[in-house]
């Protein structure tokens, strides 16, 4: 499994409620939860993200509220990875049932800039900055953990196993 | 190698003699628990998962509180979803607006009994943290983790490490169990608990109050925390004899202690009397400042109430400062009891009167506009006070306001004065 795409990069702790503002929580619809991603810090996401792109941020990526919108949000949006030194713990968790592809690279978050073209390779956790040829390794998920992904969720994978 | 009151609970709850932290485990659940906005998702996944019924029907919680009474129609069509998933699986903890027992979930659950010393919660709400307070595990999943352990009754978990506030000494005057937990997460960082548990311990935690032990473990979430916990000493059970009896009196719950040799991966010691009145500044909730040290910040609204400070003991504190006094002009108060059982009782003494009277408006009880709902919303470039539990960008409103944590004494002299001001100053 590979992704490739332009990034989009945050700072530190970028909470849940910038990634899906509660005042959108009346609906669990994902394409309703698109429309409305990073819209707090970053007016201009919604429209320029194209499927595929990375989403680059600092640490304690998703802090904050138990939202799983969070996750179906970004992923919605067309966001193929999360790349951060460290993300929350029940985002981390969330992001993995709901089948967003996470990373926590510390040296990856801080090298790749704003609109650098980035391939990542799941299998290997080889992260490629594509615009400038670096290259960094990130801890792969196992293989179950990648069969979640693959299988869309963890209801997917549930699906998949019986 | 000892353990954590996190890692015993876990033990117990897994089956097992002994956990390290890192280990993965399968743990019993003894409750779990779901809101208005977490669990309409979790209601598509828990059809997916064709279990027939929820595990225990006496051990599943469903709370509408987050937009109730419904700020609009699909929050209304969401509300309807939940009910009528409660009513069609017979879910018996179950609180519809108006009942007796609603109000907001993390005021409520103790409130109702279904929390004991050494059980083991989940639901699908970050401050779900707030029961360790009574000795219990409790943490925040999200909502497909909240549809599979409403069908098996179980959850995984990485046992988690642990860090120690070693507490000594008695907090000065009007400083709060709030205070605390704002001045910690100053400290450590909004993820200086990334992963782990926060363990309450040493000898001034027998002069905090349960309230302010609520209040304190609600916020762990806020430092990254998986948990924050307390061990069980006479003040808790007194709580658990008062709110839930039959609990206390058939001895079905289970004290756990750390071990002598328990591992943590720091140890904070804290003497209470250095923990200042604290603000915490937009737009995370490590930005702390000690209030008496900034230059005087203008105010449009204060927000008293929520799952972290919208107990009778949180009203009862408001009283004490509003009695006699009023809300500076050009300012709104808004204050939301926790439960209807607070609402009920802050009636009974008289407080919702001097609020009234103050020129405060009192609320259903609700979330509200602790997460930006409704119920007191902010415009572009308002400031409020408030003695909920984040401040992040657009929390209460528009993305261009401001909130600023503090707990109750500061918020009701905020009030009163129209800027940033401690109890002192009135």
């Amino acid at each position: 499994m590979i992704a490739k795409g332009k990034v989009f990069k945050y700072g530190d702790n970028v909470d849940t409620d910038v990634i899906i503002p509660a005042r959108y929580l009346n609906t669990s619809v994902p394409s309703e939860l698109a429309k409305h991603c990073m819209e707090d810090i970053d007016t201009t996401f919604v429209s320029r993200v194209q499927p595929g792109d990375i989403l680059v941020a600092g640490k304690n990526f998703g802090c904050g509220s138990s939202r799983e919108h969070a996750p179906i949000a970004i992923k919605a949006s067309g966001i193929s990875c999360v790349i951060a030194p460290s993300f929350a713990r029940i985002f981390y968790r969330n992001a993995i049932n709901m089948g967003l592809a996470i990373l926590e690279s510390t040296e990856a978050a801080e090298a790749i800039q704003n609109g650098d073209e980035v391939s990542i390779d799941f299998e290997t956790g080889t992260i490629t900055d594509v615009t400038t040829g670096a290259s960094f390794q990130a801890k792969p998920f196992p293989a179950f953990i990648r069969k979640i992904i693959e299988a869309d969720g963890l209801v997917g994978y549930i699906a998949t196993q019986k | 190698m000892g353990m954590t009151m996190t890692q015993k609970i876990l033990a117990a709850h897994a089956g097992l003699d002994h956990v390290e932290a890192g280990q993965l485990i399968e743990a019993r659940l003894d409750l779990v628990l779901g809101n208005d906005v977490t669990t309409p998702p979790a209601i598509d996944v828990f059809a997916k998962t064709c279990a027939c019924g929820v595990f225990d029907k006496s051990r599943v919680a469903i709370v509408p509180d987050h937009f109730t009474p419904n700020k609009d129609i699909k929050s209304a069509d969401n509300c309807k979803k939940i009910r009528e998933f409660a009513r069609e699986k017979g879910i018996e903890n179950y609180y519809e607006i108006g009942d007796p027992q609603m109000g907001v979930e993390h005021v409520i659950l103790p409130e109702n009994g279904l929390v004991a010393p050494g059980d083991a919660i989940i639901g699908a709400d970050s401050h779900t943290c707030t029961y360790g307070a009574l000795g219990a595990f409790a943490t925040g999943v999200g909502s497909t983790d909240l549809a599979c352990a409403m069908a098996t009754g179980q959850t995984w978990f990485r046992v988690p490490e642990a860090i120690r506030f070693d507490l000594t000494g008695k907090f000065r005057e009007n400083v709060t169990g709030k205070d605390l937990i704002l001045w910690i997460i100053g400290k450590i960082g909004v993820d200086g608990a990334l992963y782990e548990s926060m363990e309450f311990t040493g000898p001034g935690v027998a002069d905090l109050s349960m309230a302010d032990r609520l209040t304190i473990c609600n916020m762990a979430i806020e430092a990254g925390g998986k948990n924050g916990i307390f061990p069980v000493d006479e003040r808790t059970l007194e709580y658990i004899r008062t709110f839930a009896p039959d609990r206390y009196a058939a001895s079905s719950y289970t004290a756990f202690s750390a071990d002598a040799d328990a591992e943590y991966v720091s140890t904070y010691q804290i003497d209470l009397a250095d923990v200042p009145l604290t603000v915490s500044f937009p737009h995370l909730p490590e930005n702390t400042h000690t209030v008496g040290t900034f230059e005087p910040i203008e105010i449009d609204q204060v927000v008293i109430g929520s799952c972290t400070n919208g107990r009778l003991e949180d009203l009862r504190e408001a009283a004490r400062f509003f009695a006699g006094r009023t809300v500076k002009k050009g300012v709104r108060c808004i204050i939301l009891p926790g439960s209807q059982r607070v609402w009920n009782e802050a009636l009974a003494e008289g407080l919702l009167k001097i609020f009234v009277d103050a020129h405060c408006v009192v609320s259903a009880s609700t979330c509200g506009p602790c997460l930006g709902g409704h119920m007191g919303i902010l415009a572009k470039g308002e400031r409020c006070v408030s003695t909920t539990n984040r401040n992040f960008v657009g929390r209460m409103g528009h993305p261009e306001s401001e909130v600023y944590l503090a707990g109750v004494p500061v918020a009701v002299a905020s009030a009163i004065l129209g800027r940033i001001a401690g109890p002192d100053e009135l």
